[in-house]
C-alpha cells in the first residue's frame, strides 16, 4: 500500500504536478476562516481558488461536476459547523447533497476523494490553511484528474 | 478590449494596499493581463483605494458613464465592500454593480514566498470576479411598510417591562397573558434577593403603571391562536377566553366572590390557599376583573346557583358569554412566557417523604408572603405548628443529565439563601440546613448575601446530595451525604423545601411552532446568537425576553426586557424596512409547480400557488441563502446576482 503510494507520489513529483483546487466557501464561516488565515499570515499552498457562496446549502452539485469535468483536480466545500449555519440548516442540506454526489461520482467511475466537505468556522484560520495543505498533499498522491487528459485528447 | 455582446463593460481597480499586496503580487503584470480580458473597459491601480483620493478616482469612474460595473481587487469584501458600494451610490451607480476581488487576505498574505504564483492567483481571482460582475444586475433594496404596533406575549415582569419601555416611546402595545391578571411569577414571591425588598411592593406600582398606560392594551385571559405574516406585518388571531363576566361592567368590587359558595384550591397560592369559583387570582390583580372557573362553578356543573349574578350590583355576570377570536396586526412580537417549576412528582427517590410539609420553592414563597394564606406566619401546612428544623435541598432536578435536566437553574442558590434568612427572621430559634452541590452566587452583592445567611443567620450548609426522603411520625427524614466529611447525614425535619429546577412554561412548544421560532434542547426559546443577538430569534421581527429564553433572576429579566424593547424600537423606527435584495425568484415560465423548493426554505418564504401550479418567493422573507436554487429541477429558481450562470462562468475562468 505504502509502496504503491510512494510510487505514485514519485511519479507525480517527477512530473512536477501541482493540483488545482476550486473551493466553494460559505460567506459566514469558512470564507471568513480563510480571511483569518490571511490576517494571521498563515501560509498555505497557492493551488486553491476560492468561490464565495452565501451558504454551503447553495452549492449546486453541478458546480462540482463542472469543476471536475473542466479538469481541476479537487473541490473543497466549506461550511459552518453543524448547528452554526447562518441560515439555520444549510450545511445539513450541503452534507446530504455532497454525500449523494460522492456516491454518484463513484458510480460514474470518478474519484469521490477529490471532493472534500469540511466545517471550518470563522475562527479556524489555521485549520483552513491546514486543510488546504492536507488536500494538496492528498491530491498529489492521487495524481492529476484523469478527466483532464480525456479532454486534452 | 472590445466588449462581447450582452456583457457589461467592467472597470477594474487594483489596490496596492501599501506594500501589503504590491510587495507580493506583481501589480504591473496583473494590470497588463487583466486589461486584455474580454469586457474590461479599463484597469487602474492605486496605493490605497479605500483612502479619500482612492475613493475619488473610484467615484469618477462611476460617474463616467463608460462602464456598467466595477471590480475592486483589494482586501476582503467584509472590510470594504460596504465602503465602495456606498461610494458608488453617491456617484450615481447601482451598488450591486460593485464587486470585490479578495487578493489580500486570500492571496498576498498567504503566499509570501511564492510571488509568481501569487500573481497568477490574483489574476485568476480577478477574472472570476469580473465574470460574475458582468452578469450582475442593478438591484434595489426590498422595502416594506411596517405596522407600528407590538404584541407582547406573557405579562410577567419581563413582558410588563418590555411593554412599558415600548409604550413609553409612543408605540402602541398589546400585552397578552393567559392568566386573568398580569404580574406573572413575581407576584407570587414574598421578598426578593439580594435586597429583601417585598416583591408586591415593587411589582404592584409597575402593574398599575402598565394598566394605566394609554399605549398599552391589556389582553389577559387570552391565548395566541394563530400567527401569520412576517416581520413588520404580522397578523395574530387571539383567543379571548370566556370569563362569563362582562369586564366592561365589572369593577372588581368583590361582592360576587364573597357570595360564591364554591371554594377550591388557588393556583396562585400554589394550592395551599383557597379561592372561589368566581375569583381574581390575587387582590392587587390588574386588570381588577373577576372570572368564573367553569370547571368548578356550581351553575355550570349542576345548573343551579347563580348567586354571584344576584349579588353583582352592576349586572356584570354573563353565563352566556362565549370565547371569541380577536385579530390584531402588529409589526413585531416579543415572547416573554416565563417559566414553570419542574414537577416534584418526577423525583422518585424523594417520594416516600412527600406530604404537605414537603414544598417547592414557590409554595414556600406563598407561606412566607404577608398576603399569603397564613399572612406570612411560617407554619406547617399539615398541622399549623412552627417548623423548628427545616431542610432546603438545592438543585432538585437541575444539573442531573442522567435522570432529569442537564442545566443549572441559576437562581435556586440565591433564593434558597433568601429562604433560609426569611425563615430565621420569622423563627429565630429554628435551624435551617441547606444541601447543595456548590454555590453559584455570581451577581452584584450576591456572594455577600449568601455569606450573610451562613454567618449571621447560622444556616448550616452541607455539601452533598440528598439520597432519599421518608416519613417517620410527623417528621420528614432527610438522608444525605456530606461529601466534605464523607459522612451520611440524617436529619429529622419538620419541613423540607425543594429548590425545583426551572423549566420553560407549559405550552411553549406549540407557541413556538405558531411563531415559527426555535426552542433549544431543553425547551427554552433559542436566541439568534448567544452573544451578539441575545434577544432576537431567527425569525425576523420576533424577540424573546425573560425566563422563556433561559432561567434568570428579576434583575437579568428586566435588563433583557429593556434590550428586547430597544431591538423592537430599532426595527419599528424605520418608516420602511430595507432588506438585502440578493433574494431568490422563480421564473414562472420554467416553474413546473413541483413544490420541491418549498420544503427546502427554512424561512417559509416560498409558497406554492395550487391553482396556478407555480411557486412564489416572498422576497421579504427570503434571506438569500440559495438553498432553493439547488433543489429546483427545472432551473426556475434563481438568486439575484448569484445565478447558476454566474457560478459556471466563474468556474470556467478559474479552471
Ligand atoms: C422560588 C423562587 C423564588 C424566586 N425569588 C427571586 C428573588 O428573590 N429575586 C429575583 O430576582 N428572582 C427571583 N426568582 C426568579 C423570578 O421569579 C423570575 O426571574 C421572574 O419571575 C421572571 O419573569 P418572567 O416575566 O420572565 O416570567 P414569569 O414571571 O413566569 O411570567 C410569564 C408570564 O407569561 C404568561 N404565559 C406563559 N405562557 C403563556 C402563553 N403560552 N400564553 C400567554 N401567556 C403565557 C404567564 O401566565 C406569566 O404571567 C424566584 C424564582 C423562584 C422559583
Ligand atoms: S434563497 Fe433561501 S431563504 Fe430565499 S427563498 Fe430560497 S431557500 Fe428560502
Ligand atoms: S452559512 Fe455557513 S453553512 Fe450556511
Amino acid at each position: 500500500m505504502r509502496e504503491e503510494g510512494d510510487e505514485l507520489f514519485m511519479e507525480n513529483v517527477s512530473q512536477d504536478f501541482e493540483p488545482k483546487i476550486i473551493a466553494f466557501l460559505c460567506n459566514w464561516c469558512t470564507y471568513a476562516g480563510a480571511d483569518l488565515a490571511g490576517v494571521s499570515r498563515i501560509q498555505y499552498p497557492s493551488n486553491i481558488r476560492i468561490i464565495r457562496l452565501m451558504c454551503s446549502g447553495a452549492l449546486d452539485p453541478t458546480y462540482v461536476i463542472k469543476v471536475l469535468m473542466e479538469g481541476a483536480d479537487g473541490v473543497l466545500i466549506g461550511g459552518c459547523h453543524p448547528g452554526d449555519c447562518h441560515y439555520i440548516n444549510g450545511n445539513y442540506k450541503a452534507r446530504r447533497r455532497v454525500a449523494i454526489l460522492k456516491t454518484s461520482l463513484k458510480e460514474a467511475g470518478l474519484e469521490p476523494e477529490r471532493v472534500w466537505l469540511r466545517w471550518i468556522s470563522a475562527s479556524e484560520g489555521a485549520y483552513f490553511a491546514e486543510t488546504v495543505k492536507e488536500m494538496v498533499a492528498h491530491l498529489k498522491l492521487l495524481g492529476p484528474n484523469p478527466l483532464k487528459s480525456v479532454w486534452a485528447i | 478590449m472590445k466588449n462581447p455582446e450582452h456583457m457589461n463593460r467592467i472597470g477594474v481597480f487594483v489596490c496596492h494596499c501599501g506594500i501589503n499586496i504590491a510587495s507580493i503580487v506583481d501589480i504591473e503584470a496583473v494590470t497588463k493581463e487583466i486589461s486584455k480580458y474580454p469586457g474590461v473597459e479599463f484597469i487602474k491601480d492605486y496605493q490605497y483605494m479605500c483612502s479619500e483620493p482612492g475613493q475619488m478616482i473610484f467615484k469618477e469612474a462611476c460617474r463616467s458613464g463608460q462602464i456598467d460595473g466595477i471590480v475592486v481587487a483589494s482586501c476582503s469584501p467584509t472590510l470594504h465592500e460596504t465602503t465602495f458600494r456606498r461610494a458608488s451610490i453617491e456617484a450615481g451607480m447601482n451598488p450591486y454593480r460593485v464587486e470585490i476581488a479578495n487578493i489580500r487576505e486570500q492571496c498576498s498574505w498567504v503566499h509570501h514566498d511564492e510571488e509568481e504564483k501569487a500573481t497568477e492567483k490574483a489574476i485568476d481571482i480577478m477574472k472570476s470576479v469580473i465574470e460574475r460582475s458582468r452578469r450582475n444586475e442593478s438591484l434595489t433594496e426590498v422595502s416594506l411598510q411596517t405596522i407600528k404596533k407590538v404584541l407582547v406575549i406573557g405579562a410577567g415582569i419581563s413582558g410588563m417591562q418590555v411593554a412599558l419601555n415600548i409604550a413609553n416611546s409612543g408605540v402602541e402595545t398589546f400585552l397578552l397573558d393567559r392568566q386573568p391578571s398580569i404580574g406573572g411569577r413575581m407576584a407570587q414571591l414574598s421578598e426578593t434577593f439580594p435586597t429583601l425588598d417585598c416583591s408586591q411592593c415593587i411589582l404592584t406600582p409597575r402593574m398599575v403603571e402598565v394598566g394605566q398606560n394609554k399605549n398599552i392594551t391589556l389582553m389577559t385571559y387570552s391565548e395566541v391562536e394563530e400567527v401569520s405574516g412576517y416581520v413588520g406585518n404580522f397578523n395574530v388571531k387571539i383567543r379571548r377566553k370566556a370569563a362569563y363576566v362582562d369586564w366592561d361592567k365589572c369593577t372588581g368590587c368583590g361582592i360576587c366572590y364573597q357570595k360564591c359558595p364554591k371554594t377550591v384550591p388557588s393556583e396562585f397560592e400554589q394550592l395551599i390557599g383557597k379561592r372561589k369559583a368566581i375569583y381574581t387570582p390575587f387582590p392587587q390583580a390588574v386588570p381588577n376583573k373577576v372570572v368564573i372557573d367553569n370547571n368548578n362553578c356550581l351553575y355550570f356543573k349542576t345548573g343551579k346557583c347563580r348567586l354571584c349574578e344576584k349579588a353583582c350590583p352592576l349586572g356584570a355576570i354573563d353565563f352566556e358569554q362565549k370565547e371569541r377570536i380577536e385579530e390584531i396586526e402588529v409589526g413585531a412580537i416579543v415572547v416573554a412566557t416565563g417559566y414553570d417549576l419542574y414537577e416534584k412528582e418526577k423525583i422518585e427517590e424523594y417520594k416516600m417523604g412527600y406530604c404537605e410539609d414537603v414544598l417547592d420553592g414557590l409554595t414556600f414563597e406563598r407561606l412566607l408572603s404577608s398576603s399569603g394564606p397564613t399572612q406570612g406566619k411560617l407554619v406547617r401546612p399539615s398541622d399549623g405548628t412552627v417548623p423548628k428544623e427545616i431542610v432546603f435541598i438545592q438543585c432538585v432536578g437541575s444539573r442531573d443529565p442522567d435522570n432529569h435536566l442537564p442545566y443549572c437553574s441559576r437562581i435556586c442558590c440565591m433564593y434558597t439563601a433568601k429562604h433560609t434568612m426569611l425563615y430565621k427572621h420569622r423563627v429565630p430559634d429554628g435551624q435551617p440546613y441547606v444541601f447543595y452541590m456548590d454555590i453559584r452566587s455570581g451577581g452584584k452583592n450576591y456572594e455577600e448575601f449568601v455569606q450573610r445567611a451562613i454567618e449571621e443567620d447560622n444556616v448550616l450548609y452541607i455539601r452533598g446530595r440528598v439520597a432519599r426522603l421518608y416519613r417517620e411520625d410527623d417528621k420528614v427524614v432527610v438522608v444525605g451525604a456530606d461529601t466534605l466529611s464523607g459522612k451520611t447525614i440524617v436529619i429529622r425535619a419538620d419541613m423540607v423545601v425543594l429548590a425545583m429546577a426551572m423549566r420553560p412554561s407549559g405550552g411553549i412548544e406549540e407557541l413556538s411552532k405558531k411563531l415559527k421560532i426555535q426552542v433549544d434542547g431543553n425547551g427554552f426559546l433559542s436566541e439568534a446568537h448567544p452573544k451578539l443577538r441575545p434577544v432576537e430569534t431567527l425569525t425576523q421581527g420576533v424577540f424573546v425576553a425573560g425566563c422563556a429564553q433561559a432561567p434568570k433572576d428579576i434583575t437579568d429579566t428586566v435588563s433583557q426586557a429593556g434590550a428586547a424593547a430597544s431591538k423592537v424600537l430599532e426595527l419599528l423606527s424605520n418608516e420602511k424596512l430595507l432588506h438585502d435584495p440578493i433574494t431568490s425568484w422563480i421564473d414562472e415560465e420554467l416553474c413546473a409547480g413541483c413544490g420541491q423548493c418549498v420544503s427546502q426554505c427554512s424561512y417559509n418564504a416560498i409558497q406554492l400557488d395550487e391553482k396556478k401550479r407555480k411557486a412564489f418567493i416572498n422576497e421579504i422573507l427570503c434571506q438569500g441563502c440559495g438553498a432553493c436554487i439547488v433543489t429546483c429541477p427545472s432551473g426556475a429558481a434563481q438568486q439575484k446576482n448569484f445565478t447558476i450562470k454566474q457560478y459556471y462562468s466563474m468556474i470556467e475562468s478559474l479552471v
